[in-house]
């Protein structure tokens, strides 16, 4: 299983603040991951659309696209931090 | 050490300087900046999300950098979560040393890296709704400064 957290307004458009899904077959990294969910739903496909504004940490540590998802693993996709 | 905390009470700037101090007779320089909520455009609220579990990790992070950097004798930084009014601090960055140098210098680092690496997102609500507050090149290009320093 993957731990999916939504902040901000990924979770405003995905409608969800996080959902537990089976691991997906074919997903080894972040690309592959959001890759995939993209094709959950249209709420999905809206919210992660523009690549250039999502962010994405594994564990609680920022990611890239190549860091590499595995089962068990806490993935958060936001937008770029706006804090301070 | 600095001490981060993530909170959403609201916080008295000058009572954790004095604590910061507190004892201590080779301090020579406390630099302190506080940011307040700005009631630009007729702004009702501001509410600040974060995530938690993460939160924590970065901060203790940035701290950690901060004090490899400058010669450091202690800090706080304090980041207010929650919804907030104009006029409400949202926070606090304040660093002891012994001189001013670095601490003016760790202060400037301590914000530009909060701004650009803890998971905190600003919501706007005014009359029409609410907006997300868009993440600003100006505040990635300060936060790259300290690498290009490296």
């Amino acid at each position: 299983m993957i731990d999916l957290l939504y902040f901000a307004w990924v979770r405003e458009r995905i409608g969800l603040d996080g959902e537990t899904l089976p691991c997906p077959a074919g997903v080894a990294t972040v690309a592959d991951l959001l890759d995939w969910l993209s094709d959950r739903s249209p709420a999905h496909t809206a919210a992660l659309a523009d690549r250039s504004a999502i962010r994405v940490a594994v564990d609680q540590v920022f990611a890239g696209p190549g860091t590499p998802v595995t089962a068990g693993c806490e993935v958060a996709i936001f937008p770029p931090v706006t804090g301070g | 050490m600095i001490v981060t905390r993530v909170q959403a009470a609201s916080f008295d700037a000058a009572a954790e300087i004095t604590v910061l101090t507190a004892g201590r007779s080779n301090i020579g320089a406390v630099v302190s900046f506080t940011g307040l909520v700005r009631g630009d455009d007729a702004l009702v609220s501001l509410t600040l999300e974060h995530y938690p579990a993460m939160t924590e990790r970065a901060l203790s992070a940035i701290a950690a950098e901060a004090e490899a950097r400058w010669p450091l004798m202690g800090g706080i930084v304090i980041h207010r979560v929650g919804r907030l009014l104009p006029g409400d601090p949202i926070v606090l960055v304040a660093v002891a040393s012994a001189h001013r140098a670095a601490a003016f210098a760790a202060t400037e680092f301590l914000m530009d890296w909060l701004k650009t690496k803890a998971p905190f997102w600003k919501a706007e609500a005014r009359e029409g709704g609410t907006t997300w507050v868009a993440a600003r090149d100006s505040d990635e290009a300060a936060a790259a400064r300290w690498r290009a320093a490296d």
